[in-house]
């Protein structure tokens, strides 16, 4: 008779996740600071090393598999959320990460986001967000904004920029958050909780690239700044704002309104965040690029929605329920047969 | 009456009529009921893109071939002694084809004024006599039989007339003495929901059979008897189900799941459905958003240890063109489907082409050698399928595998094979033995073949990264060194080299030498063989070389090309074989070049090689 044995969890550090490759991004690129927060958080999510994959494409941020120490594929431009497709359905108990940027996974990859996203497989995306082309060395990307002045664009660009936030949503994501580089602890709080959603998970981190767009972010970043132009979403909590936390959102109506908390308005007169709400979710993610609105950080929308890869398994074991275990001889043998003697 | 039996050995009959009409179906039951009487069979359907021209239209016509035969044969023939016209532009696009004195069967009920303007006749050829010359033709109101014969049913004129191609079959099973059993079991199965439809259509068979039978018009019944086919149980099938199938097979035997991820696209899709029938088989079909990512979803899926496949045609193998070159530089197991058609660009959906061979060996930046291998019939398309699929996990390379429009839905009788009997599909993972110093080596390759090990997600210790960007031998780490990237160049295409270990010898039909070789590959290889057959029946010194696998070429090609004075290749296509060929083999190696979305018939190959031989 096989003796139960306890399985132990295996105990990792952060070395455990470090590869031998030497990072190659410039010095002071934001991909650092996600870099080390991921090889920080990972030991204590408690997977089995052997279970990660890390799938990118091509661009400064898809060079990231490179550098943890678990199975990782660097793939082609804009296609990795298809190869991890491939890879959670051919195996749903991996974990999958897919890191990638706004030209991959907004331009020439956008298709296949927003179809990983509406058939919500256990997938985590990272979008690093710089908002310009590093590799190929500074053009605008599609989260640019109008007008940028880059190498392909010397009179200014002349495309709307994407906002991925309203786009993960209208791809009816199941899990949509935003984090910013600088904002370690944050970055890791939103890590974990993409890890934890049973579905894809959406993280936009907001990612200075200090060579070709620095600066991108820095109302956002700076001191002196974030307060009044960052809203930290907290789920059931007004959505205060300010290095007091004296300015909130009201809703006039339908309208959403920032306001002052004063002797007439109090913080019961605040819009409460709720993460299961698209309404809410969807006017939050409209903030950005809104110049009067602080930018939603944290989480926005997260919901329970049947994962692909289960139903793939469930369809799957429903078959061999009702038909048996095929078997190709059999197969072969089925249907019109005759016999030459 | 007195109706006499006459016996023949070979029949070509093409079922012709608007799309709406059933004829595919109605070949479909032909088909199937010719393969249990015992003849040897080979069918061509020939259906539009569209999937309702205008009904009426030239555009809208829809045809199916078959030939069967007491005969061993090898193509869908060349000249048609039936034609069965459902309306006057399947009799305008089609006749053409029949042969003098062949048997013209027409449905007057669709000669309208309309439908006759519609396909650009200017009186109606049934009553000027302009047929009569050429053809034996009969003229049968068959909407009319069929409303009669279901008068009682009770119901609309519309669905009584829809019943009227199972009466042009019942006719034909009359006129050459076909059982209606198989068919009627067919039905009772098909409409399983619908007994009055089971009923209607029995009954229209069975007022065409009784019309070939009572009336007479009709006085000679032909006789095919049984073909003296190889001992063996036998069914009827089809190549893209060949395809799946072989696919299957090849999951089972290797004890992999079968992922399949693709994109649909005419003449490939119906493997996405025949797969995605077969859950109960482990098998995973992924319908993607597009080309690319059926073909990148793959990559994930070889990448995990899946037997990992994807089809398409041309214009969607494009797409794949980049995702391509990351598999073989990725060294992952996987097959590749092009089912060919007419193109460029959209080209022919629906018609067939040989003109991908260059796509299939050349169509990726860099040097990116993979193995190709093509099927011969539409039986063959299992084994090849089979062997795509063994040799890609073999050399942990993608392969393609090269069918067409004619073989994926052409049809041929086709002994069933004993899954022991083909050959083994081992798959060895990589473990921990394959740790150098702590580090796991993905690209430590075997010494044989060069394949490198397939180390896959969930085992532990042999985490590790790979990618699309150069990587140096035996560690995998990206590595942008001249020598590095040349000796990796050089491996990529040696490891593909060495699948030429694989390929039997080359057989010969004829004499191993002689005044001409017709060299054939895919699904040209019917006509080729049959011009061949013809040729040595008349003493000619002709033989015929068939190539399954076209990367790499059999090792013993060369000297057999020497041993003949002339070689000829018949291609649907400009040249390609014949040009990897001369440059290869340095041989002033003729071609015969029909593109016009048809197989090529025996026919013209017998002429071009009695002008090549001065006859």
């Amino acid at each position: 008779m096989a003796k139960s044995k306890a399985v132990e969890k295996k105990k990792y550090t952060r070395m455990d996740f470090t590869s031998d490759q030497s990072v190659r991004w410039c010095p002071g690129c934001g991909d650092y600071a996600i870099l080390a927060q991921t090889q920080k958080l990972f030991p204590d999510l408690g997977m089995d090393k052997e279970n990660v994959v890390f799938i990118s494409g091509i661009g400064c941020s898809s060079r990231f598999p490179y550098y943890m120490n678990t199975f990782g594929f660097h793939t082609i431009h804009g296609r990795a959320p298809a190869v991890a497709t491939g890879v959670k359905v051919a195996n749903p108990n991996l974990s999958v990460w897919v890191v990638t940027g706004d030209g991959d996974g907004l331009s020439i990859g956008g298709n296949h986001t927003i179809h990983l996203l509406r058939r919500n497989l256990d997938i985590n995306v990272l979008l690093f967000n710089n908002r310009i082309y590093g590799l190929t060395k500074g053009q605008y990307s599609p989260t640019s904004e109008l007008g940028k002045v880059t190498k392909s664009t010397p009179m200014g660009s002349l495309d709307r920029p994407f906002n991925p936030l309203t786009l993960a949503l209208g791809a009816q994501a199941s899990f949509v958050a935003r984090s910013i580089d600088r904002e370690t602890k944050h970055m890791q709080a939103m890590i974990e909780r993409s890890y934890k959603h049973k579905g894809t998970s959406f993280l936009e981190i907001y990612q200075n690239c200090n060579i070709f767009n620095n600066g991108a972010f820095a109302p956002m970043t700076d001191k002196e700044s974030k307060a009044d132009n960052v809203l930290w979403l907290d789920n059931g909590q007004p959505m205060l704002f300010g290095i007091k936390k004296n300015k909130g959102i009201h809703m006039d109506g339908n309208v959403p309104r920032v306001v002052e908390l004063n002797g007439k308005i109090s913080t019961a007169d605040i819009m409460v965040h709720d993460e299961t709400d698209y309404v809410i979710a969807s006017m939050l993610a409209n903030f950005t690029y809104q110049p009067d609105f602080p930018d939603p950080i944290g989480v926005l929308y997260s919901i329970d929605a049947p994962s692909y890869d289960d139903l793939v398994t469930k369809q799957l074991a429903e078959a061999v329920e009702i038909r048996g275990t095929g078997s190709i001889q059999d197969l072969l043998n089925s249907g019109d047969t005759w016999v030459v003697k | 009456m007195e109706k006499t039996l006459k016996n023949v050995d070979d029949v070509v009959i093409r079922f012709a009529g608007d799309s709406g009409d059933g004829m595919q179906l109605t070949g479909g039951r032909f088909t199937d009921t010719a393969a249990i009487v015992g003849n040897d069979i080979s069918t061509l359907p020939d259906y539009p893109a569209e999937i309702r021209a205008p009904a009426g239209s030239l555009a809208g016509v829809s045809a199916f071939q078959i030939h069967f035969s007491s005969r061993d044969i090898h193509t869908p023939g060349d000249k048609v002694d039936v034609l069965v016209a459902m309306n006057p532009a399947a009799l305008k696009v089609h006749r053409e084809e029949l042969e003098p004195g062949g048997m013209l069967i027409c449905n007057t009920a669709a000669f309208t004024k309309k439908n006759l303007t519609y396909a650009g006749f200017d009186t109606n050829p049934l009553e000027d006599e302009s047929l009569e010359d050429y053809f034996r033709v009969y003229t049968i109101d068959m909407s009319k039989i069929v409303a009669e014969a279901c008068a009682d049913m009770g119901l609309t004129p519309k669905t009584v007339n829809r019943t009227k191609n199972l009466f042009a079959l019942g006719l034909l099973y009359w006129i050459y003495d076909r059982p209606k059993e198989p068919t009627k079991n067919w039905l009772e199965k098909k409409f399983a929901k619908r007994p009055e439809l089971i009923e209607a259509n029995v009954r229209a068979m069975e007022a065409g059979y009784n019309f070939g039978e009572t009336t007479e018009i009709f006085t000679t019944r032909y006789k095919v008897d049984k073909a003296n086919l190889p001992a063996g149980t036998y069914r009827n099938i089809v190549g893209n189900y060949a395809v799946s199938l072989g696919l299957v097979a090849a999951a089972e035997k290797s004890k992999l799941p079968l992922f399949y991820g693709g994109y649909p696209i005419t003449p490939a899709s119906d493997i996405l459905h025949h797969l995605s029938a077969l859950k109960h088989h482990n098998v995973k079909t992924f319908q993607a958003e597009d080309e690319i990512a059926g073909m990148t979803s793959i990559i994930g899926a070889a990448f995990t240890g899946n037997l990992a496949v994807t089809a398409s045609s041309g214009p969607g193998i494009a797409l794949k063109g980049e995702a391509l070159g990351l598999a073989i530089i990725a060294e992952l197991p996987m097959v590749i489907v092009n089912v060919q058609r007419g193109g460029p660009s959209t080209g022919l959906p629906t018609k067939t082409e040989q003109s991908d061979l260059f796509q299939a060996l050349y169509g990726r930046n860099g040097e990116a050698p993979l193995p190709v291998i093509a099927s011969a019939t539409p039986g063959d398309c299992f084994y090849t399928a089979y062997e795509a699929c063994r040799i890609a996990l073999k050399y942990m390379t993608p392969v393609i595998l090269l069918t067409d429009g004619y073989l994926a839905n052409g049809s041929e009788p086709w002994t069933i094979p004993n899954v022991d009997d083909l050959e083994p599909i081992d798959v060895k993972f990589a473990d921990t033995s394959n740790i150098v110093d702590g580090q796991f080596m993905p690209y430590l390759r075997n010494k044989e073949t060069l394949a490198r090990p397939w180390a896959i997600p969930g085992t532990s210790g042999l985490e590790h990264r790979i990618g699309g960007l150069e990587k140096e031998d035996v560690t995998g780490n990206v590595n942008y060194d001249p020598e590095n990237h040349h000796h990796m160049t050089l491996t990529r295409q040696q490891k593909i080299n060495n699948v030429v270990n694989d390929i039997p010898p080359t057989k010969i039909f004829g004499e191993p030498s002689g005044e001409l070789l017709i060299l054939s590959w895919g699904g040209t290889m019917g006509a080729c063989r049959s011009a061949a057959e013809e040729m040595q029946a008349a003493k000619k010194a002709v033989s015929h070389v068939h190539l399954r696998w076209l990367n790499p070429l059999p090792k013993d090609l060369g000297e057999i090309l020497i041993r003949f004075k002339s070689v000829l290749v018949p291609e649907i296509n400009l040249g390609q074989l014949i040009k990897m060929i001369r440059a290869d083999f340095l041989i002033d190696a003729k071609g015969l070049n029909l593109v016009r979305g048809k197989p090529i018939g025996e026919g013209r190959i017998i002429e071009k090689i009695n002008e090549m031989l001065g006859n």
